[in-house]
């Protein structure tokens, strides 16, 4: 990997941090110019390689540099903006470089499957927009920066939601309710960021971090927390604030919610992590108290009461969607654990669920395609019609459960583990609780997919069908990703106690 | 207490705003009425980042040679006498960088939250202008814009569906 960061032409290495977000925005307007999808899928498919590429260099570099710091326009902080890349930021963008290729690769046979040949074009060019506001925010050192940035993302995902009207029409409104609940979120962020200006003079983060320790008395900093943590919630799908979000993935078309579930609520809960470890710092009262009486609790009833939720959904997406929202609860409880080790387990499974949950979804999509099914029980026989992709499914699924031979094993394992050491006895029982409620519901799908008979065609006979290989191809890279990293989980596992240690020394230089 | 409210009226007015705005957003079940709501909370937090720029006695951040020559507003005219070099600055041919100097001794409003309001406006213009777009489908798709019946018509069909 050495070698081929090497090989990078030097002023694109030492400006890679800019331009690894202008390149999507600069593209986006041109696939928007592309006269059908095919040419707008293949700027996009470009771009996402190239961006791939730079984060991969950038994430080689921190590991030998440590922080990479990059004053935008050359203009120092604390005037102008500056991107700053450490361990922590390192692993989202892993994340969302990984799976966002990952997720246009799969995106041709689905987009053409599901959008209007007129408008996907137009489409891909919203992705993209949406892709260089994830990997903003991820990067940013900013906090209004970060504003911007994750409204960019906002913006382009309501519409991307929306476009699944072509299938059902209440993509419509699970967009427009997305869009006022995450405006509202996005909103109550800048307020915050708007106290903590007043409160410390400065936007940069490392800034604020530096002087925030003299005010911890300070009301307008303990609001600007507040503010903060429930704006970022609101973007996070933070149980109970996640209402926008089961409908948003249940309509929107197949790509968008694989893409969505496996980047746009990880990028916020590193932010989340991003403010409560390094702009605030874990031994001030205020966020003391909130590690325990916010996060765990709210994380642990999350994981519950969402897995209750999703036994009982109808619609095959709509599960798995009330699923990501328990699984935001571990990643929660994993912060309100507020140890390293907490922090580190909550890191990876922020990753592994991004494996798993993307598998699942990209899976449900080649169900799509190839029989428009969205329901539990249209699953039935799948294992028999469609044996490849059923076969990553289960995986995924299993995964899901934390079954061992899967990564989702290591999650579990390594937050019982950091709830034990606290001596949280009751967050390991919910965690057992949470998992066989998972046992449940993806049991549900997998016996339809297994047990139950194929309907049968006019002859008698089964219908095969084989999903395209763009299809298969990133499920399967994903599905075998989940077993992969059970029995190599080191490379997992260091880059995220780096993740955690960077969290807890700071931003500050 | 009302001494205390006075000095604050910026801030009252910014809350008064900001609750109107987020109550009309929960309560109306009209989807145009809702993102009126939630404009005139998102207006609420410029007027926030407004009155936290502002400095009591500040000129507007613009060079003394500029402001000069633009006339001179109000807000100009005090502060020139507060710096009554600029204007000798501005008489004779001084280099520019004595003006900068000259300019660190004015007082001047804080430009910085001007520009992320600037920012935060085309954010928030570029929302509503989705929102209302979606609001225009769903007019065409649904016929209506009432969330009550929006759901009475997403219950009726799914209901139909299952009974086919």
């Amino acid at each position: 990997m050495e070698f081929l960061a090497s090989l990078m032409p030097l002023p694109l290495a030492v400006h890679a941090p800019a331009i690894i977000v202008v390149t999507p925005l600069l593209m986006a307007a041109i696939a928007a110019l592309m006269p059908n999808g095919r040419l707008g899928w293949v700027v996009t498919l470009v771009s996402t390689v190239f961006t791939g590429l730079l984060a991969l260099s950038l994430i080689v570099d921190v590991q030998s540099a440590g922080v990479i710091f990059y004053a935008m326009g050359g203009w120092a902080p604390p005037a102008g903006i500056e991107f700053r890349i450490d361990a922590l930021n390192a692993v989202l963008l892993l994340v969302i470089a990984a799976l966002g290729l990952l997720s246009v690769i799969y995106a041709l046979p689905s987009v053409a499957d599901e959008i209007a040949e007129g408008r996907q074009a137009l489409f891909y060019s919203a992705f993209l927009v949406c892709f260089a506001g994830l990997v903003g925010v991820a990067i940013t050192g900013d906090a209004f920066n970060m504003f911007v940035f994750l409204e960019i993302s906002s913006i382009s995902t309501y519409v991307m939601v929306g476009m699944g009207a072509d299938k059902d029409r209440r993509a419509l409104t699970a967009a427009y309710n997305y869009l006022v609940l995450g405006t509202i979120g996005a909103t109550f962020f800048v307020i915050g960021v708007g106290f903590l200006y007043m409160a410390t003079g400065t936007l940069n983060m490392a800034g604020m971090a530096s002087r925030l320790p003299d005010l911890s008395d300070s009301r307008v900093v303990q609001a600007a927390f507040a503010f903060i943590i429930v704006g970022l919630g609101l973007k996070a799908a933070m149980f109970p604030l996640h209402l926008w979000l089961p409908n948003a993935y249940a309509y929107a078309p197949n790509f968008v919610t694989s893409f969505l579930a496996t980047t746009a609520t990880k990028v916020a809960f590193y932010t989340l992590v991003r403010f409560l470890f390094d702009v605030f710092w874990p031994e001030a009262p205020f966020v003391a108290i909130s590690f325990f009486w916010v996060f765990a609790i709210l994380g642990i009833i999350g994981m519950v009461v969402a897995s209750v939720q999703a036994v009982f959904q109808d619609d095959a997406r709509r599960l798995l969607a009330f699923s990501s929202v328990a699984q935001v609860g571990y990643m929660m409880l994993g912060l309100g654990i507020g140890t390293a080790a907490g922090v580190s387990a909550g890191m990876l499974h922020l990753v592994n669920h991004a494996m798993m949950k993307g598998a699942l979804f990209m899976a449900l999509g080649a169900f799509a395609v190839r029989f428009g099914i969205r329901r539990i029980s249209d699953l039935n026989g799948f294992g028999q019609t469609m044996p490849l992709t059923s076969a990553a499914f289960t995986i995924a699924g299993l995964s899901l459960i934390g079954v061992p031979m899967t990564v989702g094993f290591w999650s579990k394992w390594y937050l019982g583990v950091a709830a034990l050491e606290n001596g949280w006895w009751w967050a390991v029982a919910a965690l057992i609780l949470s998992s066989l409620i998972a046992l449940a519901y993806i049991g549900r799908m997998l016996a339809a997919i297994w047990m139950a008979e194929p309907p049968h065609d006019k002859t008698g006979g089964i219908a095969h069908a084989r999903a395209p290989w763009l299809m298969l191809g990133p499920l399967w890279v994903l599905a075998i990703a989940n077993i992969w990293f059970f029995f190599q989980p080191d490379f997992l596992i260091s880059l995220t106690n780096a993740a955690a240690e960077a969290a807890f020394s700071g931003v500050t230089r | 207490m009302i001494e205390l409210l006075a000095e604050r009226f910026n801030y009252i007015i910014v809350i008064i705003l900001m609750m109107t705005g987020l109550y009309a957003v929960v309560a109306t079940g009209n989807l145009v009425k809702r993102l009126v709501g939630l404009s005139l909370f998102q207006t609420s937090v410029f007027l926030l980042y407004i009155t936290i720029g502002k400095v009591s006695g500040g000129q507007p951040p613009i060079l003394p040679e500029y402001s000069e020559s633009y006339g001179g507003s109000n807000a100009g005219e005090t502060a020139m006498a507060a710096a009554s070099p600029a204007a000798e600055a501005a008489e004779g041919a001084v280099s520019q960088g004595e003006a900068l100097q000259n300019t660190a001794e004015a007082i001047y409003s804080n430009p910085l939250p001007h520009v992320l309001i600037l920012t935060a406006i085309v954010v928030g213009v570029a929302t509503l202008a989705v929102g209302l777009a979606l609001v225009v489908r769903i007019r065409e798709t649904y016929g209506t814009i009432e969330d009550e019946a929006l759901n009475q018509a997403d219950y009726a069909a799914e209901n139909a569906r299952r009974s086919a």
